[in-house]
């Protein structure tokens, strides 16, 4: 079995109440860090730790949050991003409902650190269950006064709510975030100012996904040199993945970072293998928003070295081979899959999710789901190939927030690496209808509209 | 980006029972002096589930009056999420995922079944008010695909067997006039 540092206590029964996770050593780090520590041990540590955002980002945490503005005189705010709307992602889903006090614990330490009196944990509408247990576990953190005024006696003070959001993958972005919470569309603001400086209601804000604040608890305990030790090179500590598509055993995966990709797809400890005895096709390593890659070059980089579960290694390439790790959601797709309605399939989605605010984004996203639309249902031609590439390349690099750039991302690297795909689809109309998806080509045939 | 048409407003009342409105008045109380609006989401979810399903323009005046805010603030929130339904809406929501991960686990099949046995399509609802389906994008639980949910309940890895009887089941709840599951206005206290 591997190491396990957030999930340690995940198979305890109970382990959801206050009672037996603190019974399990839970809030130990929380009282070492506000008796014992100062904030700006608390930072060091986690600067030592070289934790980086888990979010998908991977930006160095301790340096985001040395950020914050000190200075102002304004109240802060820690704002916990469990929006986990990214496509093939349900780590932090995972943590929140089997660890809430675990997520809790990162919170309290992370607040005092910052010199945050409120945190608001932002949770998408969807997992409306979890924001009951959520709930739970902030009220038994008030009773036992890791919560509320002066905790644990030191004079420290903290509010953690819960607050929903309502269908809006945007949302995650940090800045459509504060939107949300400040009861607005999610449409993410222009950067500068960062949050660090004017966030929620002007005042200075650190948001942070779920599995990064969980890590702090961990971190606080062992020490962030020992965290450091894990991993490879500056991609420290463990990681969860989330597992899905065509594989044996789908779920959440605790592993150290560094770890062999083909490892995580073929062990039994993780993926177990491609399902059906089928074979590998390709893997898009990240949550929908990274870079696909096929099988060759998600075992191997180009340059023939093993391909790593590492920032860097997945990395490797740059756009021409490689991809990212980004949130860890680890979509597997056997030989069957085809590529194109997979590409047309995650455009959709972005074009859904569009906040509309940027002409390349709302238009581009909904130019490139009507061409792969036509090219997966038989009515395409060979120039939408160039066309689509072009649309993308359009897009990349133009836009207020990452969305445009999430977007553009998987539509040029699937005709990058999988461009005979698309030619077939352009030359073969006739069985490319026939042989996708029988009645639903029908369905959607009648919905094609040209402009 | 989703578009909407909005109703107009037929002037009824419409007012939350005293108890959900003291939740209410707390919930204020999570944000700042003066940033009451913070609270229309929350207060956006409650008022849906409570009030008729949907977010009618009578509502949410009413949401705005007792948010101090002016009615188009809430307009322009309610069409952006696509939890909030602005049109009526059946008893039972089914909202199943169509996004990748689950389109490649057999999601696509499960949609298609469901609007073959319920007779209608993405975004209708059954004559009899029951039923209303959905395809929304990934609902976070992509590890259990196929997923959808029902009022926000988790079904996983579907097959068409579990479909069958979860709608006789959902379909005798409705029979027995068993009102579902937990409340939005509890989940934040
Ligand atoms: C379109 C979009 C969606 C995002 N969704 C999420 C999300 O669901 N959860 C999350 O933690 N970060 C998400 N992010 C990243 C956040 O903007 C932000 O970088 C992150 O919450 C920072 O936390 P970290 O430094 O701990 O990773 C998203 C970014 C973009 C551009
Ligand atoms: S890139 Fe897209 S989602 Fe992001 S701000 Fe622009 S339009 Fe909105
Ligand atoms: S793709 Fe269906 S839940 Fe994520």
């Amino acid at each position: 079995m591997g190491r396990k540092i957030l999930l340690e206590k995940a198979g305890i029964p109970g382990i959801r109440e206050f009672s037996i996770y603190r019974h399990h050593g839970g809030y130990g780090s929380a009282e070492k860090a506000l008796i014992k520590m100062s904030p700006a041990e608390i930072l060091q540590e986690v600067t030592r730790s070289g934790l980086r955002g888990r979010g998908g980002a991977g930006f160095p945490t301790g340096l985001k949050w040395s950020f914050l503005d000190r200075k102002c005189t304004n109240p802060r705010f820690l704002i916990c991003n469990a929006d986990e709307s990214e496509p093939g992602t349900f780590k932090d889903r995972y943590l929140m409902e089997f660890l809430p006090h675990l997520v809790l614990e990162g919170l309290i330490i992370s607040s005092f650190a910052l010199g945050a009196n409120t945190c608001y944990i932002y949770v998408r509408g969807e997992f409306k269950t979890l924001i009951g247990i959520l709930q739970k576990a902030i009220n038994e953190a008030y009773q036992q006064n890791f919560l509320g005024k002066n905790i644990l006696g030191t004079g420290y003070s903290l509010d953690i709510f819960v607050h929903p959001g309502a269908g809006a993958y945007i949302c995650g972005e940090e800045t459509a975030l504060l939107e949300s919470l400040e009861g607005k569309r999610g449409n993410p603001r222009i950067k500068p100012p960062f949050p660090a400086y004017k966030g929620l209601y002007g005042c200075p804000t650190m948001v942070n996904n779920v599995e990064t604040l969980a890590a702090i608890g961990p971190i606080i305990e062992m020490g962030g040199e020992a965290y450091a030790s894990i991993g490879k090179g500056k991609s420290t500590g463990t990681k969860l993945i989330s597992a899905c598509g065509n594989i044996n055993k789908p779920g959440v995966y605790e592993i150290d970072l560094g770890l062999p990709v083909e490892d995580f797809i073929y062990s039994k400890e993780f993926c177990g293998g491609i399902k059906d005895g089928k074979r590998l096709k390709a893997v898009v390593p990240g949550g929908s928003s990274v870079p696909i890659l096929p099988a060759e070059l998600i075992l191997r980089t180009a340059g023939g070295q093993q391909r790593l579960m590492t920032y860097e290694s997945l990395a490797d390439g740059g756009f021409d081979s490689g991809s990212m790790l980004g949130s860890g959601g680890f979509i597997v797709y056997n030989e069957d899959a085809c590529i194109v309605r997979n590409t047309w399939n995650f455009t959709r989605f972005y074009q859904h999710e569009s906040c509309g605010q940027c002409s390349p984004c709302r238009e581009g996203t909904g130019w490139m789901e009507k061409v792969l639309n036509r090219l997966e249902h038989g009515l395409g031609k060979m120039s939408d190939i160039d066309l689509l590439a072009s649309i993308a390349g359009k897009i990349e690099g133009t836009t207020i927030c990452p969305l445009g750039d999430a977007a553009a991302w998987p539509v040029s690297s699937a005709i990058r690496h999988f461009r005979q795909e698309f030619e077939f689809h352009a030359e073969h109309p006739e069985i490319v209808r026939k042989i996708n998806h029988g009645a639903l080509v029908k369905n959607q045939e009648s919905n094609i509209q040209y402009r | 980006m989703i578009g909407h048409k909005l109703h107009k407003p037929e002037n009824k009342i419409v007012a939350f029972s005293p108890e959900t409105l003291e939740k209410i008045h707390e919930l204020i109380s999570h944000y700042p002096d003066g940033q009451q609006k913070s609270a229309l989401l929350p207060v956006l979810h409650i008022a849906q589930e409570e009030l008729g399903g949907f977010l009618s323009a009578d509502l949410m005046d009413y949401i705005a009056s007792l948010l101090n805010i002016q009615s188009i603030e809430v307009y322009e929130v309610a069409t952006f999420y696509s939890m909030f339904n602005i049109d009526p809406v059946g008893k039972f929501v089914i909202d199943v995922c169509r996004t990748g991960p689950c389109a490649i686990c057999g999601g696509e099949q499960i949609l298609d079944y469901l609007k073959k046995k319920l007779n209608i399509n993405e975004g209708e609802t059954t004559p009899d008010g029951l039923f209303t389906i959905n395809a929304v994008e990934c609902l976070g639980a992509c590890g259990a695909a196929p997923v959808m949910q029902v009022n926000t309940e988790f079904h996983e890895f579907l097959t068409s067997e579990k479909i069958d009887i979860l709608l006789d089941n959902l379909r005798e709840m409705a029979n027995e006039k068993k009102v579902s599951q937990s409340r939005w206005v509890e989940k934040f206290f």
